[in-house]
């Protein structure tokens, strides 16, 4: 997501085109954005990649370590762990956007609404960001999907209902410093509405610090994502996702003596998260020039 | 007298703060003809920001206005809808203020606002066409190369480029009435000049009335046709330029053209009014202007002199008017 409006930026004295020269200087956050393409990518052709159906059971080689035919090796019903993995980045991945955009398009609009228009309804939607802010989300999230049932939508909605606060914040931050710049006013005093100070204005104003606070979202709902299917309230058997596979593979056993299990989507979800974090702290540098070192 | 394009009647303006209620502008009145040039003069803080930014309705909240009338064109501004006024925001009325480094964001092309400009009166928004405008509109205010330069963000353009940029938002939808905050005092003197002699341009070219705020005189000079000069949040003298400069009829405005350099005469010495102007929020008793006044006596001092008509199109709020008229 952030990397599309990177790339679609205009090449040339922009500011856009002086973060992306600044995001280039980060190393780690250039080898996560490469990292990240490449799950993306690994995500998207599952299916020739891995050359097997991840729900196929074939008893006949279960628990068979990594070879040439299973690259990652076969689970307790000899479905291919490759597969499984691969079609588990999907749900991870998707699960991770879809909730950070969730987060970031309430938060924006609930943000610039409060900063804009202040009173009560400033302090209405900040109360309801503490809120959000205060409640123990995973506890929350578990009580829901108790009550709803665990389904993928459920936990997306879940999860991106209660990251919108911080990103509500920074644009309510954002707003309110705006607000009084002159500009503003001036934009005003040739017709501008309450919308049009919004879109041409706030939101792009605000749109470098949301970026950062979005890829950030998007990690942590890919841990909280592999968090909650491990604890069997998010993705249901027999899709995989990383996080159910991890609760596939944690009997004692398994843990011993057959490693590859739990490795993979171990290594899968803590590269991923930590390469989007990378990413964001390479954003943040980047559209702040204070901030770099 | 045709009626006034702009009716100000009774307009006051009230801030509250923590240091009480400040009277930024009492009981001003003021008429726009439709064509002419109106220069608002005073000090820093004596309301004439305050007056102008009343008539769109750009206060703060804070700001407490009443008044007895702002009409443009007859209509009532004070109680028009949000909508409405927004029309008349940059169409009718075009709007340029003082400091073009603070009125142009940062992050968006040179372009791009002044299209936005455009692109608000359109009845159909048609972003190309607002764009081609918008490269027509900065060639009209002398920005070389308008089709390269439209491309380009503010920090790329010199403080006299970005103020023609700024005049070429207010002009976009051809106004009728421009209101010009100081629109030389955030420029260089050598720019101050070429500016002003674009406004000069944009007036002509546009048939448009201006209200010009300005604490130079050397502006009001070169532009105005009719003076008002506002100290402490009231109006105190109103005259044609010609008249005003020749024969000012208030001390304090006296006081300012002493204090100004001449090429014609041969003084000296420059003569600073001494004093500063008056705390708002707890202005002094009587005629505000009394603490620094040559000509004040004890009437000055409790009695607050209203501003009354001496002349054909000229109005003092002095007692003593009529001395000023004999000894100039």
């Amino acid at each position: 997501m952030t990397t599309t409006t990177l790339a679609a930026a205009p090449a040339g004295r922009s500011p856009t085109a002086a973060a992306l020269r600044r995001f280039r200087k980060h190393p780690a956050a250039v080898v996560s954005v490469l990292f990240i393409a490449l799950v993306v990518l690994a995500a998207i052709f599952a299916r020739p990649l891995s050359g097997h159906d991840p729900n196929a059971i074939d008893l006949l080689s279960a628990r068979t370590g990594p070879s040439g035919d299973h690259l990652l090796g076969t689970d307790s019903t000899g479905r291919d762990v490759l597969s499984r993995l691969l079609f588990a980045g999907r749900i991870s991945l998707g699960v991770g956007i879809a909730s950070a955009v969730i987060a970031v398009v309430v938060g924006t609009l609930l943000g610039s609404i409060a900063g804009l228009l202040g009173g009560w309804v400033d302090g209405l939607v900040m109360r309801l960001a503490d809120v959000f802010m205060s409640f123990p989300s995973l506890v929350v999230i578990v009580v829901v999907a108790g009550i709803l049932g665990p389904s993928v939508l459920t936990m997306v909605i879940a999860i991106g209902l209660f990251q919108w606060p911080v990103c509500g914040r920074i644009v309510r931050g954002v707003t309110l410093s705006l607000r009084e710049q002159e500009f503003v006013l001036a934009s005003r005093a040739t017709g501008a509405g309450p919308l049009w100070l919004m879109r041409k204005h706030i939101i792009p104003a605000a749109l470098p610090p949301v970026s950062v606070v979005a890829t950030l979202a998007v990690a942590q709902a890919i841990a909280l994502e592999a968090t909650l299917s491990f604890l069997g309230l998010g993705v249901q058997p027999p899709a995989s996702s990383w996080g159910n596979m991890l609760t596939d593979a944690q009997s004692l056993t398994v843990i011993r003596s057959e490693p590859w299990l739990w490795l993979s989507p171990g290594i899968a979800v803590a590269l991923t998260v930590l390469a989007v974090n990378f990413v964001g702290d390479g954003l943040r540098d980047a559209v702040d020039p204070r901030s770099a070192s | 007298m045709t009626e006034p394009l702009l009716q100000i009647k009774g307009l006051s303006v009230d801030f509250r703060t923590d240091d009480g209620v400040v009277h930024a502008v009492t009981d001003v009145s003021l008429a726009v003809q439709p064509g002419e040039i109106v220069a608002i003069v005073g000090e820093s803080g004596s309301g004439k920001t305050v007056t102008a930014m009343s008539v769109l309705r750009l206060l703060p909240k804070a700001a407490e206005v009443s008044a007895d009338a702002i009409a443009f064109r007859g209509t009532d501004l004070r109680t028009l809808s949000a909508a409405r006024l927004r029309a008349i925001r940059g169409g009718p009325v075009g709007m340029i203020f003082q400091d073009p480094m603070t009125a142009l964001n940062p992050v968006m092309t040179i372009g791009g606002q002044v299209a936005e400009a455009v692109l608000l009166h359109q009845r159909r928004p048609d972003r190309k066409a607002a764009w081609r405008r918008a490269v027509e509109l900065l060639g009209l205010v002398g920005v070389p190369d308008p089709a390269e330069r439209v491309k380009q963000y503010p920090h790329e353009f010199s403080g006299g480029m970005r103020q023609r940029a700024m005049i070429a938002m207010a002009i976009a939808n051809d106004p009728d009435l421009i209101i010009a905050d100081e629109p030389t005092t955030a420029l260089d003197v050598t720019i101050q000049a070429q500016v002003l002699a674009l406004l000069r341009k944009a007036q002509a070219e546009t048939g448009a009335a201006t209200i010009l705020i300005t604490h130079d005189l050397g502006v009001v000079a070169e532009l105005a046709d009719r003076v008002v000069v506002m100290y402490a949040g009231r109006v105190v003298e109103s005259a044609g330029v010609r008249e005003l400069f020749a024969v000012p009829r208030h001390p304090y405005t006296k006081g300012l053209l002493a204090s100004l350099p001449r090429m014609d005469l041969d003084v000296d010495q420059l003569d600073p009014i001494p004093g500063n102007p008056p705390n708002m929020a707890a202005p002094p008793a009587g005629c505000p202007f009394h603490p620094r006044c040559p000509l004040a006596r004890d009437r000055c001092r409790t009695e607050l002199p209203p501003l009354l008509e001496i002349g054909v199109g000229r109005s003092s709020a002095c007692h003593f008017h009529d001395e000023l008229a004999v000894t100039a």
